[in-house]
């Protein structure tokens, strides 16, 4: 260990954790602009808050060779159609119950989370909830009173949060409008509830 | 000079009195989070155990916040530990300090007890504000978070001060910058929005960058450190090898945050930014366990502190398969498409916070308590060696125990609910159902029954080793 080879030098090392820490954290600057700029709500992957107003269906891109969200014909939640505001006021209404009641510590959300419970990224669009027409009020019955509601053999059930009829509908709200996210084909082979009339 | 073997605070500089504050929290927040841990895996064994008193996602969200806020302690301690004698000098402004320590923990008892007691709040902002977050890992109240942040602000300017004033060594100098990091991404994580997409997008800086960058280069600070103390390394070689795995991590981790945007909305070039840029980051792990390997033997495994360097070479291999191997396995997007969200991902974080940061902070438990009993001899065979073997036997059988189970039952989920099944509620339970599933959830337990007796003969040793232990220190020595 006599001579010091260039590429075994302590400043060598230390001149290159520099750089290349500097060079990727400005990387990851200008690609966070542009991210955050594609997933703002009201782009293409991230639509705005009123296509709760719409159908939404997941479908087969042949292009992508995905799935993907497709916004469709008008067909508002609980029958009221909102404008934007009310629309955004609902599903952060629905959000934030989402976090006050910790679903994330059972359930994934867009894959993230906990894995004792379903994950919930389309559960908007689950065949479980039977047909298209009871849907909505299935859901919001479902919120407010889980703890006797199987839906397994496994005995797993969810408490009761006391969540409150409005509460309920905003939850409902903000689960439809995550179901628009382009989450790039996640989940695969999704077989969506039957929506056709 | 007190006799050895007897536990003497005179024995510790001003920095490692408040360190071993800090330690003492971490070791009673680690027994808590084995506890919610085992009492969360009963739930998938018994769904009715607790159901309406703590439920699942109470007693998980205690585990992982619990083992957040340990290590975090376990850290704050061992950077503490190492200060005065890196710098040269008496910590800067530790009263403050010390002021600090005790807000920090009062607040952590406050929280765990609002998450026990009120556990959920309704659909408004001062449920977050108050009551908890219910972002995973992160869950604590927006006005912890700012106490957090208030705590490590005067956490940093103790460190930053004293190297300023004292004199900054390499490992010094990449510590603090470090430290800038970490608290700055805190912050990513300390707003609301109703954009999931947004929230999670900011969410994983904090997450990932925390896991994957910043507490890596705190790591690496601390094996510098410990192979110092530990082997007598030459500050040379341990500072360079400091300076290639920042290259290296920072290099592979930053960018490698584009393995958490697959899914969640962000647009598709992070397919191939962060499938590319997380394949890299076993490398640094790598470049890590041949230092720590190569030094040891060097060294002829002669050290001062025995259970410390067993640690740090757990340390070295826990880190590269828990988080290289097991991230590796499901970090491209076209595995992950089949194994995101599933006990797959419970698998390597498991794998992952044990074997890299765990272990560290144990090795600093041990190297505490052996200066806090006066240096005494912790060599081979110290007296009642058998006990911090043990553990760390217990503790490794347990957690290999436990990520074996999860991988089998994440195989399972990832084919049958994913690939299989059309990942929705039917083929969720479907795969939560099947007895490949369910076995790996009955042997998870078994290896957290084992883990929890690791953890209890740990402390049982720490509270001991030593203390019968008339024989000084053995000194490390210098090997060319
Ligand atoms: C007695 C031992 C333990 C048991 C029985 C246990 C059990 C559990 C359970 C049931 C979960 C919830 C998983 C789910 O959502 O399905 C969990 C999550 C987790 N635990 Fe443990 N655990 C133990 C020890 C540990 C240790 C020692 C660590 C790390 C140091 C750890 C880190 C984690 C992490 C990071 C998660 C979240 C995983 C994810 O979301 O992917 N656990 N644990
Ligand atoms: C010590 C370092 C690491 C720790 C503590 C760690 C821990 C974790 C944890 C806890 C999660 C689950 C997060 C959640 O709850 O959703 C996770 C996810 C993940 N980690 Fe790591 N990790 C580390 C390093 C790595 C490395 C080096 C790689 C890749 C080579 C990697 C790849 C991944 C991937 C791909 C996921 C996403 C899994 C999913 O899609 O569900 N990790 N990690
Ligand atoms: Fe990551």
């Amino acid at each position: 260990m006599s001579k010091e080879i260039w590429w075994a030098s302590e400043s060598f090392w230390r001149k290159n954790a520099i750089w290349i820490t500097a060079g990727s954290f400005i990387v990851l600057i200008f690609l966070t602009f542009d991210t955050v700029n594609q997933i703002t709500a009201g782009g293409k992957r991230v639509p705005a808050y009123s296509a709760i107003n719409h159908r939404i269906t997941y479908e087969f891109d042949e292009k992508r060779n995905m799935q993907v969200p497709v916004i469709g014909v008008e067909e508002p939640l609980f029958g009221t159609k909102l404008t934007e505001e009310e629309a955004q006021a609902l599903v952060s209404r629905g959000k934030l119950t989402t976090q006050a009641k910790n679903c994330m510590n059972c359930h994934t959300l867009l894959g993230n989370g906990a894995y004792y419970a379903p994950d919930l990224t389309k559960s908007w669009l689950d065949p479980s909830w039977g047909s298209k027409d009871i849907r909505e009020q299935q859901m919001v019955e479902f919120l407010m009173n889980p703890q006797d509601r199987l839906h397994n053999g496994l005995g797993r059930r969810m408490p009761n949060l006391g969540i409150t009829e409005p509460e309920a509908r905003a939850t409902v709200a903000f689960l439809k409008w995550m179901s628009t996210i382009d989450t790039n084909g996640f989940p695969t082979n999704f077989k969506p509830i039957d929506q056709e009339n | 000079m007190t006799a050895l073997g007897k536990l003497d605070s005179t024995n510790l500089n001003g920095g490692q009195k408040l360190a071993v504050k800090y330690f003492t929290v971490a070791a009673a927040l680690f027994g808590a989070q084995v506890l919610f841990g085992l009492l969360a895996g009963m739930q998938y064994l018994n769904p009715d155990f607790l159901f309406g008193i703590l439920d699942f996602s109470v007693n998980r969200m205690v585990h992982i916040n619990a083992m957040i806020v340990w290590l975090l302690f376990g850290f704050l301690g061992s950077a503490y530990w190492l200060l005065e004698d890196e710098a040269g000098i008496p910590v800067v402004g530790l009263k403050l300090g010390n002021l600090s320590f005790w807000i920090f923990t009062l607040a952590v008892v406050v929280v765990v007890v609002v998450y026990l007691l009120v556990q959920v709040g309704s659909g408004e902002h001062s449920s977050i504000w108050l009551i908890n977050e219910g972002r995973e890992y992160i869950e604590a109240p927006r006005w912890a978070d700012i106490g957090i942040v208030v705590c490590v602000l005067v956490f940093f300017y103790n460190v930053a001060a004293t190297f300023t004033k004292g004199r900054y060594t390499g490992v010094g100098g990449v510590l603090v910058l470090d430290l800038v990091a970490l608290a700055g991404i805190y912050l990513a994580g300390m707003y609301y929005t109703p954009n999931i997409s947004m929230d999670q997008h900011w969410w994983w800086w904090v997450i990932h960058l925390w896991v994957e960058a910043t507490w890596e280069v705190l790591v690496g600070c601390l094996m510098a450190y410990g192979l110092m103390k530990t082997l007598g390394v030459r500050r040379k070689i341990v500072e360079t090898w400091l300076y290639i795995e920042v290259a290296l991590m920072f290099g592979s981790g930053i960018l490698g945050l584009g393995h958490h945007y697959f899914w969640i909305g962000t647009p598709e070039y992070w397919f191939t930014i962060g499938g590319f840029f997380s394949a890299l980051e076993p490398i640094p792990l790598v470049a890590m366990v041949v230092h720590a390997v190569f030094d040891a033997g060097h060294h002829k495994l002669k050290s001062t502190n025995n259970p410390a360097l067993a640690w740090i070479i757990a340390q070295a291999f826990g880190n590269f398969f828990g988080a290289g191997v097991w991230g590796f396995m499901h970090t491209l997007p076209q595995i992950n498409l089949y194994t995101h969200g599933t006990q797959w991902t419970a698998s390597h974080g498991h794998f992952a916070f044990f074997g890299a940061y765990v272990t560290m902070v144990i090795a600093y438990f041990y190297m505490a308590i052996q200066k806090w009993r006066g240096d005494v001899y912790m060599s081979g065979n110290v007296i009642g060696a058998w006990k911090w073997k043990w553990a760390l036997a217990l503790l490794h059988i347990g957690m290999l125990m436990m990520t074996m189970a999860l991988l089998i039952s994440g195989y399972e989920q990832s084919q049958i609910e994913r690939a299989i099944g059309g990942s929705d509620w039917v083929a969720y339970f479907t795969a939560q159902s099947h007895p490949w599933f369910v076995q790996g959830m009955q042997w998870r337990q078994i290896g957290g029954y084992i883990f929890a007796a690791g953890f209890v003969l740990l402390v049982w040793d720490l509270m001991t080793i030593g203390r019968r232990e008339t024989r000084p220190a053995q000194i490390a020595t210098a090997v060319e």
